[in-house]
C-alpha cells in the first residue's frame, strides 16, 4: 500500500483551502476516506457546485497531475483507453519495406505507435496522480464495463505489449450529473459523495475569497438573496458558480448594498429562463413600487 | 461504545436503513466498518459523513439516513443535551426562540428543542429524567410527543415577533420589499428547521424508551421516492414537485436512450454498398436504416377530486416536463365532467403549486358537488373530445375508480380502448383496496391494463415501460 496523501480529515480542509477550495466537513470526510481506503470517489450534485473544481484543488493540494477523462454520449475505449496510431504504423511499414515479417510486426506494436489515452495515461504515471473522470453520467452503459475493469484491479492489458499495472493508485473521481442512474456495480466501487449548494457561512466565505475586494456586508445579503432564490421552485436554481458571477457583477458594477434595483437589473446573470426571472421578482417583492396594492 | 457493540450497532442501522427502502448490501457495510476503523469514533460529524459515504448511493436517501442514524448513534442519552438551556417556564422558552429564531442560530435552536421536549413532551409515565433503556411492558403508554411540544410552544405564532426583532437587527436593509420578503423567508425555514429539531429530538428520546427499530420503523419519514400520493402532506408534495425537474431528465434520457436502441438493426443496403467502396467493395461497416422518430402521442384524462388530487397533478407536471419526448400531450381533467386542460398545464409549467385549485376554478369539471362521477365523465369524454384520439395516441387515465356507486359508464371505456392504440389506467390505490367498498377499479381492469402507482418510484417505473419510445 502506498503512502496516503492526508494524515487527518482536518488537514484535508487546509490543504484544499491551501488550494484555493473551501470543504465542508462531508467533502473533507469523504476525500479523506477515498485517500485511505484506496477507493474511487463518486460525486454527484447539480450543475455548478464545484465537482469538477474539487479534483483541481485536490491535484494542486496534493502537487500531483490532473489527468481528465471528458465522458460525452458515444465514447469508447479507443478515446479512453489506448489506441494504436494508425497512420503512424503505415508509415513505418512502408519505410522499411524489405524487412522481415516478424520485425515490422515487433516495431509497429511497440509503445512508439501507442496512443494512450486518459485512463491509461493515469495508471502508467509514476508520479502521484488525480484522475477525473467527468460527467460518468453522459457515457454510455458500455463504458461503465470498461470503468469498472480498470478502476477495480488498476491495470489495463495491451493484447501486443502485456499487461500494464499502475505504478502508483490514482486518486479517481468521478463526477455525475445523474441524468441517468449509474449502475450498481460502479456505484458499489467508489465511496459517495452528494454535493449539494453549500450552507450559507461557506459559501459567504467561497465568494469572499473568489471575489477580493467585495465587501462583506454585500457578500452576506448576496448569499441570503441566492439562498431564498434556491428556497423557490425555479426551473434551473443558481449554482455557485454564479454566485460567483454575480458578485463579480456587483462588483464591476460598483454597487455597494443590496436594493430592489440593483437586484432587479443583475438578476439575469443568476437566473437563466425568463420564467424564472419573473417569479424571483414577485416575490422577492422587486417590483412593489410600480404596485400601489403593498404597503 | 467499545469494540463489541459497535459492529452489531452498525448492523443494526444497516437494517433499519434496508428497511426505510435503502438497498444497503454487506460490501457497503464492511465498507463503513472500515471507514469508521480509519476515522474512528471522536468526531460525530465526521462519523455520520463517512457512514453516509460508504452506505447510500443515491442523492434522494440522506433524509432517511439523517433520521436513522441519530436513532442509532445519538448524540446523548436522556436530557443531556438540554443542560445548556433550561428555561423555566414556557414564557421564557418563547423569548429564547424568538431571538435565536432572529439570529439563525442552529445549535440553539437545537437546544431550545431538547428543552422544549423534555418540558412540555412528555406523556404516559416515563421515569424521572427518561434514562431506562428498554421499553417494558408497564411503559407501552409512554414517550415524548413532537406535537404535544410544539402545541405548547405554538412556535408558527411567534413569527412576527421573530420577523420585527429581525428587523432591529438589520436596521440597514429593513425598508425596502426585497429586505422583509427576505426575512420572511429566512424566518419561515428557520420556524420549520425548530420543528424537524422537535421531531428528531422526540424520536431520539422515545427510541430510548420504547427501542429504536419500533421508532425507526414507525417515525422516520420514507424518501420522497415512496412516499403515497394519497397520504403526502403538503411539504411532501412540495418536495416531490421539486424532484420534477432532476426526474424528467432522467425520464428523458432514457427514453431517448431506448429510441436509439431501437434503431439498431435493420441494414440499410444501399448506403453499405456505398460506403463498401472505400473499402475495395468489401461491405466493413454495415449502415443500418434510421428509423423515423415515431413520438407518440400521449392524451392524459385525470380524476381532479380531492382524494387523488395530489397524484393528478404531479403526474400532470411530469408529463409536462417530458413534453419533448412526444408529439402532442393533451390533457383533460374531471369530476362529474370532462373538460380539456392542456393550456392550463403548459401555462402552470412557471407556477406548479396552485395547479389543482387553477384546474377546479377555471375548467368545467363538475356539474355539482366534488364528488367524482366516472360514468357521466368517461362519457363526456367520449362525445366530446374523441377526436383526441386516433391510432397513435396513448392514453393514461389516472383515478382510484371510485364511482360513488355510480354507473360506471364501462361502454365508454371500450370505446376509449378500441380508438386509441393503448390505454393504461393508473391507480393510486394499494391494489389490495381496487374493487373495495364503491371501487370499480377490478371491472375497469378487465377492459384496459391497470397498474397500481403509489409513489414516484412506481410512476417513473411505469412511465418508461409504458410509454412507447
Amino acid at each position: 500500500m502506498q503512502e496516503p496523501l492526508f494524515g487527518s480529515v482536518d488537514e484535508v480542509v487546509e490543504r484544499l483551502a491551501g488550494a484555493g477550495y473551501l470543504a465542508s466537513t462531508a467533502v473533507a470526510t469523504t476525500v479523506f476516506l477515498a485517500d485511505r481506503l484506496g477507493k474511487p470517489l463518486l460525486v454527484e450534485g447539480p450543475a455548478g457546485v464545484g465537482k469538477t473544481e474539487l479534483a483541481r484543488a485536490l491535484a494542486t493540494a496534493t502537487d500531483s497531475e490532473l489527468v481528465r477523462l471528458q465522458c460525452y454520449e458515444g465514447i469508447d475505449e479507443s478515446r479512453a483507453l489506448y489506441e494504436w496510431n494508425h497512420a503512424k504504423q503505415l508509415l513505418r511499414i512502408t519505410a522499411a519495406r524489405d524487412e522481415g515479417w516478424r520485425e515490422t510486426r515487433d516495431h509497429v506494436f511497440s509503445e512508439e505507435f501507442l496512443l494512450p489515452r486518459p485512463l491509461l495515461t493515469a495508471i502508467r504515471n509514476p508520479e502521484p496522480t488525480v484522475l477525473l473522470i467527468d460527467e460518468t453520467d453522459k457515457a454510455d452503459v458500455e463504458m461503465e464495463g470498461l470503468l469498472l475493469e480498470v478502476l477495480g484491479d488498476f491495470q489495463v492489458t495491451v493484447p501486443e505489449l502485456g499487461t500494464i499495472t499502475a505504478a502508483r493508485r490514482p486518486f479517481v473521481l468521478l463526477t455525475s450529473n445523474a441524468t441517468r442512474e449509474l449502475s450498481e456495480a460502479l456505484k458499489r466501487r467508489c465511496l459517495f459523495l452528494h454535493l449539494d449548494f453549500p450552507a450559507p457561512d461557506l459559501e459567504r466565505d467561497i465568494v469572499t475569497m473568489q471575489v477580493p475586494g467585495l465587501d462583506a456586508a454585500l457578500a452576506e445579503s448576496l448569499v441570503r438573496v441566492v439562498g431564498a432564490l434556491r428556497e423557490m421552485d425555479l426551473r434551473k436554481a443558481p449554482s455557485i458558480a454564479e454566485s460567483v458571477d454575480w458578485a463579480r457583477t456587483l462588483l464591476a458594477l460598483g454597487a455597494d448594498s443590496l436594493d430592489e434595483d440593483i437586484v432587479e437589473s443583475s438578476l439575469g446573470v443568476i437566473l437563466k429562463y425568463q420564467s424564472d426571472h419573473r417569479k424571483a421578482a414577485a416575490e422577492l417583492r422587486l417590483d412593489q413600487l410600480l404596485d400601489p396594492a403593498s404597503p | 461504545m467499545n469494540t463489541e457493540v459497535l459492529p452489531t450497532r452498525l448492523v443494526d442501522f444497516v437494517g433499519a436503513l434496508r428497511e426505510r427502502g435503502i438497498e444497503v448490501g454487506p460490501g457497503e457495510t464492511v465498507d463503513a466498518a472500515a471507514a469508521i476503523g480509519v476515522l474512528g469514533l471522536a468526531d460525530r460529524a465526521q462519523l455520520r459523513e463517512a457512514l453516509a459515504s460508504t452506505v447510500l448511493r443515491r442523492s434522494g436517501q440522506r433524509g432517511v439516513f439523517d433520521a436513522v442514524f441519530d436513532l442509532y448513534f445519538p448524540i446523548a442519552v436522556g436530557s443531556a443535551e438540554s443542560a445548556a438551556e433550561r428555561p423555566s417556564d414556557v414564557y421564557e422558552l418563547r423569548d429564547a426562540l424568538v431571538a435565536a429564531l432572529a439570529e439563525g442560530d442552529d445549535a440553539r435552536l437545537r437546544a431550545l428543542a431538547a428543552a422544549g421536549v423534555e418540558a412540555f413532551g412528555r406523556y404516559g409515565d416515563v421515569g424521572e429524567g427518561g434514562s431506562g433503556g428498554n421499553g417494558t411492558g408497564s411503559r407501552r403508554l409512554s414517550g415524548w410527543s413532537a406535537y404535544q411540544t410544539l402545541g405548547e410552544v405554538r412556535p408558527d405564532a411567534l413569527l412576527n415577533r421573530v420577523l420585527a426583532a429581525m428587523r432591529t437587527a438589520r436596521p440597514d436593509d429593513g425598508h425596502g420589499g426585497l429586505g422583509e420578503a427576505l426575512a420572511g423567508r429566512e424566518a419561515r425555514s428557520r420556524l420549520a428547521a425548530f420543528r424537524e429539531h422537535v421531531q428528531a429530538e422526540a424520536r431520539r428520546r422515545t427510541a430510548e424508551l420504547r427501542g429504536r427499530e419500533r421508532i425507526a420503523r414507525h417515525a422516520v419519514a420514507p424518501q420522497t421516492e415512496l412516499v403515497t400520493f394519497t397520504s403526502a402532506s403538503r411539504e411532501q408534495l412540495a418536495a416531490m414537485r421539486r424532484t420534477i425537474q432532476p426526474l424528467s431528465r432522467k425520464l428523458a434520457t432514457r427514453l431517448a436512450a431506448r429510441r436509439r436502441r431501437a434503431r439498431r438493426g435493420q441494414i440499410d443496403l444501399r448506403r453499405t454498398l456505398r460506403r463498401s467502396l472505400a473499402t475495395g467493395g468489401v461491405p466493413m461497416r454495415p449502415v443500418l436504416r434510421a428509423r423515423r422518430p415515431g413520438r407518440p402521442e400521449l392524451v392524459v384524462l385525470c380524476d381532479m377530486s380531492g382524494s387523488v388530487a395530489g397524484f393528478a397533478q404531479f403526474t400532470l407536471l411530469l408529463t409536462q416536463a417530458l413534453a419533448d419526448q412526444f408529439s402532442k400531450i393533451r390533457s383533460f381533467a374531471f369530476v362529474g365532467l370532462t373538460d380539456e386542460i392542456t393550456e392550463l398545464v403548459s401555462a402552470g409549467r412557471d407556477e406548479p403549486e396552485g395547479l389543482a385549485t387553477r384546474i377546479l376554478s377555471q375548467a368545467r369539471v363538475t356539474r355539482w358537488g366534488m364528488s367524482s362521477d366516472y360514468g357521466e365523465s368517461l362519457g363526456s369524454f367520449v362525445e366530446e373530445f374523441s377526436d383526441a384520439l386516433g391510432p397513435r395516441t396513448s392514453v393514461l387515465i389516472l383515478g382510484d375508480g371510485r364511482t360513488n356507486f355510480g354507473d360506471p359508464n364501462l361502454g365508454a371505456l371500450r370505446r376509449i380502448a378500441e380508438r386509441a392504440r393503448h390505454v393504461y389506467w393508473l391507480n393510486p390505490e394499494g391494489r389490495t383496496f381496487w374493487g373495495t367498498g364503491d371501487s370499480a377499479a377490478l371491472r375497469y381492469a378487465e377492459l384496459v391494463p391497470m397498474y397500481e402507482c403509489r409513489n414516484i418510484r412506481q410512476l417513473s417505473r411505469l412511465v418508461t415501460e409504458l410509454l412507447p419510445g
